[in-house]
């Protein structure tokens, strides 16, 4: 199995990801540079990281979509590979199209930093087929614009096709405004993952939170299920 | 030939603009009782130069806006160009 | 010249007898750029021309130590071919001006300091000060300063894992913001801001210069006026974004080995970064104006060699590998353009255009400022503030012995109310390494690889400093410590962040020396060196100065990662014990201030040698494994001590006081020194009071956790714990929200 990490200019948890991939869970990790051309197919998982690519500026994730690397990005989730967005990878998804929807900055306007408490809403993807349906998840969240908004047409689409992955428990929970307290979404075909909390910050004992891993064993689950390739 | 252009992003109407609602309380509490429908965008200055016309010019501005400057999901735009030699 | 040289010299900050001494150093008059190079390298901010006498006492040495003051920061050994690079600096004067970007400039150029060491920073903490929060100028301040911190470090990746913020009317026009990086390295990979080697080339790197920051360093040496607000495009912009690409791009050419110097291009730019550089090596600069990447049109040399435009760096690498700094820089989309050369001859030589237009020697302009002992002399109000018998102003105050109510009202003020509406604003977590959050003593990181961390606070009562600067100094420290202690960790050096008032009036210097004594005196008795810092002078508003302020950042070494220990109470039936004895000392306490209205009295008195063994004595019992929680006895006293430490897992207490001669409300709200709460499961009493007597400390059991949310003490205080807690939570957010 080998997962690869892309690191845009500005991201700031991609050494996150790896350090969980790579030594907590002993997968080959690469690391690639935003502005290089290769064909990904050789990865199991690609994960955009969280930070702030090109500094948020413009929009968060806007500038990022155009890096050449992404182009192999989206032409590999069309193949069926497997594609995580963290927080500012989320962000992106949204900017280049791989996921429904659009974000705007919190309600409160500030940039939050705590755990958070989300409910499974669906446990049958390749990232949560290692939890239950309304299963609580107490994961870390960092940002500043994570406040999702999808129209009511698309709301509609993402529950019909069960894409709502996450959401925050409640409202009180819900630490940006976000639309449905949505939290985490899929693409219709189920194999592009946004979130904005981070599980790579809740995947180690000394950390004292492990619910994260969760996450990463659904992934490392599904793909051994499938022998350990993409698109079978 | 040189044209300026001057680009303007929001919200959309129907979209929540936390921000501008905050400038907004922060303006009445001063007093300005008389303020509504405060809204904050993004305001951007290019030049552009090409042998063609004023209608290509806007439709190359169109194009930007579309694929990077603003977000059709929940921003609208709109831009003004002028020539400056 | 044609210029009126007694205007110019004033305009450059410099005084008359300063200016005869530039003419006497160089043979001749100056010429303009000239006399603006002397002038922001003789400014207090660069030169510390009145504070160096006394900066000198600091001890400075220690088998840890790898590298002291006098360099970007300093270097302490970890072990395992390990260090930590780390430094405070303050940020004041931007601050006040304009709040967001003086604070995210501030922690931007700490952040430098740290990774032109060769560190890679791992975590920033702050210490800020304001004036009283019910204003709405200092709300303003505060929620743009948090901001500031917040969209600078989070942006850029590192996580803010701690810090303190205060509030007290003396920083009503002048706020303080210091703010302090910490990173991990390798012993191999220590970079200095050296430049020798003839021929070597010099170079800019990173972003373009532009105007701003012109004269920053003068600026920050100057009191505010209420036309400061004028001054703001001295004020400089800072772009996080591009520092993280400076950062990464830094750290490879420093592993790269090409490397001869790097420094940050900060206060005074260019030309500070050049003279000291070439200061440090015993060599010269010289270069060439006309090939500085500029972001304006029509700058004047003069306005290149004194810019602050941000996150910029001037390196130095071996000759012959200039393709190979600007391939890594590139790669990052990062300019790098060579604008000069190393000389033999001492001398910084500024070209435009091929004409030569200043040539200075670089000592002269980096370690020949003036030095200055100035005058002191013990301030008249404190003769005042001691003539307080506080015995009666309790007695006349019915509310005063309303032990509830006054708890309740301490938990709710801004000094001991959680601060958790700023540090939710902080990204805490990033790069995977805090295991303890703000919140609790001191934060801890881990080294990942290795079973050990780091414990880093930042500490200090400005109210005692004002009230007795001596004993002050050494409570910031002894406290500093305790806080590392309380975590599991061993204290190993300082950098301190000293902010005080005019030190041209004699009050305002003698609270200098005292409080450096202070200092001095507890980091020899804690061991603790002095690995470098800054002085903030001028702190000072219309409405005179601050409280003196020596901010102390400290950094400990958590050997084991078994040893991590936090504040809050972990199980019913665990037994609360008191390290240390509480004495009959309430002036210049929280309750003083809060319930009496009083910033008075004599404060605390503090033991160093009993301190230091009321620390060892739970340094050993945490390593040998007893301890369950840890908490410092500090601001509120031990009432708010214990309040603090049931709040997380919302675990009652009931405690009965021994009978003691001293007032009730000096055992409650006294903020007596060397005093640690912890708790224990009862098996382990012997063994704690084995250590304490071995230490020859006292040691109090006082009672214990108990599963019912309720807080009691003796017949004195009985409350429901979830109404203590929503006072102290809420109180921040209600003064900011509103």
């Amino acid at each position: 199995m080998k997962f690869a990490v892309i690191t845009f200019p500005g991201s700031n948890c991609d050494q996150d990801i790896f350090q969980v991939t790579n030594s907590v869970y002993n997968i080959e990790t690469d690391m690639l540079w935003h502005n290089t051309k290769q064909d990904l197919s050789k990865y199991d998982c690609i994960f955009l990281p969280g930070g702030f690519s090109y500094g948020d500026y413009l929009r968060s994730g806007a500038i990022a979509r155009f890096a050449p690397m992404m182009g192999e990005v989206v032409n590999y989730a069309e193949a069926g590979g497997l594609v995580v967005g963290i927080c500012n990878g989320f962000q992106i998804l949204l900017e280049a199209g791989l996921l429904a929807g659009a974000m705007k900055v919190n309600n409160s306007l500030k940039f939050i930093c705590k755990t958070v408490e989300l409910e499974i809403v669906n446990a049958e993807t390749p990232f949560t087929n290692q939890t239950k349906k309304a299963e609580i998840l107490r994961i870390p969240v960092a940002h500043q614009e994570g406040n999702y908004f999808i129209d009511k047409k698309g709301l509609a689409e993402l529950k019909k096709n069960n894409q709502i992955v996450l959401r925050y428990k409640d409202e009180i929970e819900n630490p940006n405004g976000s639309i449905d307290n949505i939290a985490g979404i899929t693409n219709k075909a189920g194999n592009v993952f946004g979130l904005m909390p981070h599980p790579e910050r809740a995947a180690e004992e000394i950390l004292g939170n492990v619910d994260g891993k969760k996450i990463f064993d659904s992934i490392i689950n599904f793909l051994q299920s499938r022998g350990g390739k993409i698109g079978a | 030939m040189k044209w300026k252009t001057k680009i303007e992003i929001k919200l959309k109407e129907s979209i929540l603009d936390p921000q501008g609602q905050a400038v907004e309380d922060g303006l009445q509490s001063l007093g300005y009782q008389n303020v509504s429908k405060l809204s904050i965008g993004k305001y951007l200055e290019l030049e552009i130069e090409t042998e063609q016309g004023k209608d290509a010019v806007a439709e190359q501005v169109t194009e930007m806006c579309e694929r990077l400057l603003a977000n059709p999901v929940i921003e609208e735009y709109s831009f003004d160009i002028s020539e400056v030699g | 010249m044609a210029h009126n040289q007694e205007t110019v010299w004033e305009k450059e900050g410099l005084t008359a007898e300063e200016y005869q001494m530039i003419v006497a150093r160089l043979g001749r008059k100056p010429n303009y750029t000239e006399l603006g190079m002397f002038g922001v390298m003789w400014s207090e901010h660069c030169s510390y021309k009145n504070s160096k006498l006394i900066l000198k006492k600091f001890p400075t040495e220690g088998k840890r130590v790898l590298q002291g003051p006098g360099e970007n920061a300093g270097i302490i050994d970890i072990g395992d071919n390990q260090a930590i690079s780390f430094k405070i600096e303050s940020h004041n004067h931007p601050s006040a001006i304009e709040p967001y970007q003086g604070a995210a400039t501030g922690v931007g150029g700490i952040i430098r300091d740290i990774f032109t060491m060769g560190a890679r920073p791992i975590a920033s903490l702050n210490s800020l000060r304001f004036g009283n929060l019910n204003n709405n100028h200092v709300k303003y301040l505060f929620k743009e300063v948090v901001a500031g911190i917040a969209g600078y470090g989070n942006s850029i990746g590192i996580p803010t894992v701690g810090g303190e913020v205060n509030f007290a009317a003396a920083y009503q026009g002048n706020p303080l913001v210091n703010a302090m990086s910490v990173g991990l390295m390798e012993h191999d990979d220590i970079a200095t801001g050296t430049a020798s080697g003839k021929g070597n080339p010099v170079m800019v790197v990173g972003a373009a210069t532009g105007r701003d920051g012109i004269q920053g360093a003068s600026f920050a040496s100057d009191e505010l006026t209420d036309e400061s607000a004028e001054d703001r495009p001295a004020v400089q912009v800072g772009d996080p974004f591009m520092e993280k690409l400076l950062l990464e791009a830094s750290l490879e050419l420093i592993k790269s080995g090409v490397l001869v110097g790097i420094q940050d291009m900060g206060a005074a730019g260019l030309i500070s970064s050049s003279s000291e550089m070439a200061g440090r090596g015993g060599a010269g600069i010289e270069m060439e104006m006309s090939k500085v990447p500029c972001r304006e049109e029509g700058m004047t040399p003069y306005e290149m060699l004194l810019s602050e435009s941000q996150e910029r760096m001037l390196v130095v690498p071996r000759k012959g590998k200039e393709k190979l700094v600007e391939k890594i820089f590139a790669k990052y989309g990062l300019h790098a353009a060579v604008i000069g050369k190393v000389t033999a001859d001492g001398m910084i030589r500024v070209l435009h255009d091929g004409e030569i237009i200043a040539e200075v020697p670089a000592k002269a302009l980096a370690d020949d400022a003036p030095v200055y002992q100035r005058d002191s002399s013990r301030p008249a109000y404190l003769t005042e503030i001691e003539k307080l018998d506080i015995n009666k102003l309790i007695e006349a105050n019915p509310a005063a012995k309303n032990y509830n109510q006054v708890l309740l009202k301490l938990l709710a003020s801004a000094n001991i109310a959680s601060k958790k509406w700023v540090y939710e604003q902080y990204d805490q977590q990033v790069q995977n390494n805090t295991l303890v959050l703000p919140g609790s003593d001191a934060a801890v990181l881990r080294i990942k690889g290795k079973n050990k961390g780091l414990a880093l606070t930042t500490d200090c009562n400005g109210r005692y400093c004002y009230l007795n600067p001596k004993v002050g100094g050494r409570i910031a420290v002894a406290e500093a410590a305790r806080n590392i202690v309380c975590s599991g960790g061993e204290p190993l050096a300082i950098t301190d962040g000293l902010n005080f008032g005019n030190p041209m009036d004699p009050e305002v210097f003698w609270q200098f020396e005292e409080a450096a004594q202070g200092i001095s005196e507890a980091c020899l008795e804690l061991e603790t060196p002095v690995t470098g810092g800054n002085v903030s002078f001028y702190n000072e508003s219309p409405d005179g100065a601050i409280y003196p302020t020596p901010i102390i950042g400290m950094v400990g070494l958590i050997r084991d990662l078994q040893d991590v220990t936090t504040h809050d109470f972990k199980d019913a039936g665990d037994q609360i014990i008191l390290l240390g004895e509480t004495k009959e000392e309430l002036g210049g306490t929280e309750y003083l201030k809060e319930i009496l209205g009083e910033e008075k009295g004599s404060i605390p008195e503090i033991n160093l040698k009993y301190e230091k063994r009321v620390q060892q004595t739970c340094l050993t019992a945490i390593r040998k494994g007893f301890v369950k929680s840890a908490h410092d006895c500090s601001e509120g006293g031990l009432a708010v001590a214990l309040a603090e430490s049931t709040f997380r897992k919302e675990l009652g207490i009931k405690i009965n006081l021994p009978d003691s001669d001293i007032s009730k409300v000096a055992e409650l709200f006294g903020e007596t020194q060397s005093r640690i709460i912890i708790t224990t499961e009862k098996e382990n009493l012997d063994n704690i009071q084995n250590i304490a007597c071995k230490n020859e400390i006292a040691m109090t059991v006082l009672g214990t956790v108990i599963p019912e949310k309720l807080f009691i003490i003796d017949g004195l205080i009985k409350l429901d714990l979830e109404e203590m807690k929503k006072q102290w939570q809420n109180a921040i957010p209600a003064e900011m929200e509103s």
